[in-house]
């Protein structure tokens, strides 16, 4: 097992390089000029040029990548171009209310798609079945961020129940765990977590419907099991698939909402990301999009690794 | 004489999830006394699966409805509430399976799946049930036991799953085994090993055997008597001696002359039954074989024959006895 975890964490490290390749490429092929958003529409040419060498844009591209990834490497993301405080500030504040928000989306969604799942599964092709699997389906193909206008029309603008916008009141963005906070993350966490409640909901009906139809729970029936018996054996074999699905969600609610956070204001990465893109500022895209890909690429490691420890025919080579 | 162990009594298993009933089991009876081994044969669809699975009540319970009587142990079957039914489950009554890969637990090593077994039965230390299983392991002779309780099902070879399906089933002493195809999956030389494990524990453990197949050499190996199916009923039944050597239903005969024995003669054709089974949703009034059948008059299309004692030991559901009897060593080769 300890050999298998050095030979996969040893393995993420040419991915983790190919990512920070990518996200670099990505950056400085995209149109435009970082440096428009900061420059004065009249600006001389030689301010231009001080901006240019100031910021490192005049260096050729690899020259550039390099001098990037050796101070990524030292925790150091630059400069934002647009606010001028460190990138790395900027993303980690962001990354802490995302985190927040993904935190309880996930509760909720693998919660609510494990309990439509197994509902659905164990009554397969009952009224049973075809309600939580319509529930699933609507909840992949809502479009989040309609959802999200929807739920603040109603307990919002109607009701009056939940705050609209915000991670705080008066805007602050320094969460608390209290009531007061608490009430802004309802409405963003629900939406949010409506579309890994569906996935989850209709991998898992597949799951345990398929293990249920198998020989060896009539096996297990024969030797004397009963049903919750039965669905101990059931969850350890839906357990490494469902794990791999949840993982992959997991990256995604991590990453952040573009849509969502935008919707709801939420002060997390998909807003800053959104924020940098029309601001042209491409230290602040290029950290945060590094660490988002960092994100996944250390999610996926983790669900390998437990996904192998789950389930045995998994090779540990 | 004593009650037999174990007896169906008119059993008919009829499926009522499709769009019309399919009536697998049609009126079965069957006896089985202790320490004796019946093998139930016939092709695929016969009901010799459904009719094993009706004695542990495994049949889907919503889909399936259950006439007749299943007495073990002097204990109605279809009577027993969920806690008898599991206790009764691999307590009294164990079960062995076509394909064990399938039939095992694939994330649960051996050892766990033996202990999760005793445990369920017994109230005894997971260390105590370990030992057992040990033991077990030992006496169905898997190299390695100790090795052995630590690996998944598909880490080891076929016979080996098989053998440790069986030290599963033998875990809580049950009185019956109810063997479904335990060869079919097989090859050849590991079918004999696994043949002769199963007699050589059934005369140490006294135990009632039900040998479901439809390889007659599988069952004239392990049985003392045989029992033919065909469309969900029992059309003959004899002791192993008797079926082979002077069958006298229309079907037993054709099953034995189709079969490939001995060395045949280049060019000659092999006799198939011709035809297939009739559909178990639309049974024909009479005898279900009579389609298929070249002895076959009006009265066999109109009746259901009643199975009848013939001079030559077996009991066989046939109008026409009197015209199928063979002559010594014309079926199984002297």
């Amino acid at each position: 097992m300890l050999r298998y975890l050095v030979y996969r964490v040893v393995y993420a490290i040419p991915i983790l390089l190919g990512v920070a390749l990518v996200c670099f490429a990505l950056v400085h092929i995209s149109p435009g000029d970082p440096l428009i958003s900061v420059l004065p529409a009249d600006a001389s040419v030689e301010l231009q040029q001080r901006l240019l060498v100031i910021y490192g844009f005049d260096r050729s591209y690899p020259e550039q990548f390099i001098l990037w990834l050796g101070r990524a490497l030292s925790g150091d993301l630059g400069t934002s171009i647009a606010s001028g405080r460190p990138v790395a500030t900027e993303v980690f504040r962001a990354v802490g209310n995302t985190l927040l928000l993904a935190a309880v989306a996930t509760v909720i969604g693998f919660f609510l798609g494990c309990l439509f799942g197994f509902v659905a599964g164990y009554f397969s092709n009952s009224w049973v079945d075809k309600a939580a699997s319509t529930l699933a389906v609507l909840g992949v193909s809502v479009p989040h961020y309609w959802l999200g206008m929807v739920l603040v029309i109603i307990f919002s603008a109607q009701l009056g129940w939940l705050p609209a916008t915000g991670a705080g009141p008066g805007g602050s963005g320094q969460w608390k765990w209290d009531w007061v906070h608490f009430q802004f993350l309802i409405l963003p966490a629900v939406t949010m977590s409506v579309i890994p409640m569906g996935i989850v909901a209709r991998t898992v009906r597949a799951l345990v419907a398929d293990i249920l139809a198998q020989d060896f729970v009539t096996g297990l029936r024969a030797k004397g099991l009963g049903d919750l018996g039965v669905f101990f054996h059931v969850v350890k074999n839906a357990a490494p698939t469902a794990l791999a699905v949840m993982g992959l969600q997991l990256g995604y609610l991590l990453g952040g909402s573009i849509l969502i956070e935008t919707v709801f204001s939420w002060p997390g990465t998909g807003m800053l990301l959104n924020t940098a893109i029309f601001q042209r500022d491409l230290p602040l895209l290029q950290g945060t999009i590094l660490v988002l890909a960092l994100f996944f690429v250390f999610l996926n490691l983790l669900v390998d690794v437990v996904q192998t420890a789950l389930d045995p025919r998994i090779q540990r080579s | 004489m004593a009650d037999p162990y174990l007896r169906l009594d008119q059993l008919e298993v009829t499926f009522t999830g499709g769009r019309s009933p399919v009536r697998a089991v049609n009126g079965v009876d069957l006896t089985v006394d202790s320490g004796e081994t019946v093998a139930l044969i016939g092709e695929s669809g016969s009901g010799k699966s459904v009719t094993l699975r009706a004695i542990l009540r495994l049949n889907p319970e919503k889909k399936t409805r259950i006439g007749g009587k299943v007495t073990v142990g002097g204990r109605d079957v279809m009577g027993l509430g969920n806690k008898a039914l599991a206790q009764f489950r691999g307590g009294e009554v164990a079960m062995i399976f076509q394909e064990p890969l399938l039939a095992l637990d694939p994330v649960y090593t051996l050892g766990d799946q033996i202990t999760e077994a005793i445990r369920r039965h017994e109230p005894i230390s997971k260390a105590d049930a370990r030992k057992r299983a040990l033991s077990l392991f030992e006496r169905v002779r898997i190299p390695s036991p100790e090795r052995r309780l630590d690996t998944y099902p598909h880490e080891m070879s076929g016979g080996m799953r098989q053998r440790a399906m069986i030290a599963l089933a033998l875990a809580c002493n049950p009185k019956v085994l109810l063997a479904d195809e335990p060869t079919t999956a097989l090859d050849a030389t590991v079918q004999i090993q696994i043949l002769l494990l199963l007699r050589e524990l059934q005369r140490e453990f006294g135990l009632s055997i039900i040998f479901v197949t439809h390889d007659l050499g599988a069952a004239v190996e392990v049985a003392d008597r045989i029992a033919v199916m065909y469309a969900g009923r029992i059309v003959e039944e004899g002791s192993a001696r008797d079926i082979i050597h002077t069958p006298r239903h229309p079907y037993t005969i054709g099953l034995l002359k189709s079969r490939a024995h001995g060395a045949m003669t280049k060019g000659r054709r092999l006799d198939a039954i011709a035809g297939s089974p009739p559909d178990l949703a639309d049974l024909p009034k009479g005898c279900a074989f009579a389609a298929r059948c070249t002895l076959a008059t009006d009265p066999c299309r109109q009746t259901q024959p009643e199975l009848i004692q013939t001079e030559t030991g077996t009991r066989a559901r046939c109008l026409r006895t009197d015209q199928t009897l063979t002559r010594p060593g014309e079926l199984v080769g002297a």
